[in-house]
């Protein structure tokens, strides 16, 4: 019944670069004591924009270095590679925005998505996150279905 | 400035990783969840090494007894499973299925192009996914005020 993409299959480099996302994640919570999860980060972000904050100045900027090397990362790959990282969009005009919405909105109700509760989430082994992860790759699983197999 | 360093290097591994993962890449991610069609698994090896590494990782991390440049770990609280939870998480999976992105990869491909050179507009998702984070946080809020 499951038909496997051979062509598209590449375990070794998801296993090594998943490695490098659990690493990040240990150091994060080593150094900060904080746990890796994207939309937490920025959330936070947004919210001392808007109180100007009064904590240490410590936890205020981590967030902003997270990020920041978060989009350094993909051009060290692509110049040591020589080639551009394969990005294949799947969504056009107006589901692309809405989509965005979704995925912010669902991770922010649901306090985590595929960093907090997939990577941090389970290796903690909270019950939380195994529901959530179970839940988020239910619904992403019938959506790309409906939307490849039904419409 | 040791601690600042350390922080913008967490992120460019966790950024390195992706890119090298084919988490960028929102047909791949697609692929993964397309397990009705023809299937492409990688993406259960990306979190199974995140898992691994970080299974042990974290309890090495922990047992250290705290953070080198913090008072103590904040780990989340909350336990026990709830709407909000359970209501988010569904509504995350169906935008991860549209657009095959998530918030880490949104904001790691949003300086790049697509592979075909067309604006794929990762910038509008991005500036979407915050937008939404923002009504969902006062969501939230409502929601688990109303619950208390």
């Amino acid at each position: 019944m499951m038909v496997i993409d051979w062509a598209e299959f590449t375990p070794l480099t998801a296993f090594i670069g998943g490695g490098m996302i659990g690493l990040a994640a240990m150091l994060l919570m080593a150094v900060n004591g904080r746990v890796m999860g994207v939309s937490g980060i920025l959330t936070g972000m947004m919210a001392s924009q808007k109180r100007g904050d009064s904590g240490d100045s410590g936890d205020r900027s981590w967030r902003w270095l997270f990020i920041a090397g978060t989009l350094i990362g993909p051009f060290i790959v692509w110049a040591v590679r020589g080639e551009a990282i394969d990005i294949t969009p799947v969504a056009a005009g107006w589901l692309l925005p809405v989509a965005g919405f979704l995925v912010g909105l669902g991770s922010a109700i649901g306090s985590g998505c595929t960093s907090g509760h997939g990577i941090c989430g389970l290796a903690r082994l909270s019950g939380r996150s195994f529901a959530a992860v179970g839940v988020f790759m239910t619904t992403g699983v019938i959506t790309v279905f409906v939307l490849r197999h039904v419409i | 400035m040791i601690r600042s360093v350390l922080m913008l290097g967490c992120g460019i591994l966790f950024g390195a990783g992706l890119a090298i993962a084919g988490m960028l890449n929102p047909a791949k991610v697609a692929g993964f969840l397309d397990i009705f069609g023809l299937w492409d698994p990688s993406l259960a090896f990306v979190m199974g090494g995140g898992v691994a590494l970080n299974l042990i990782g974290h309890r090495l991390v922990i047992g250290r007894g705290h953070p080198l440049f913090a008072p103590n770990f904040s780990l989340p609280t909350r336990s026990g499973l709830d709407v909000p939870l359970l209501l988010g998480a569904a509504i995350f999976g169906i935008g991860w299925g549209v657009a095959g992105l998530c918030p880490g990869p949104a904001v790691a491909s949003v300086l790049l192009k697509s592979s075909d050179g067309v604006v794929f507009g990762g910038g509008v998702f991005l500036l979407l996914l915050l937008a939404g984070l923002f009504v969902g946080q006062k969501v939230k809020n409502q929601m688990l005020g109303a619950a208390v």
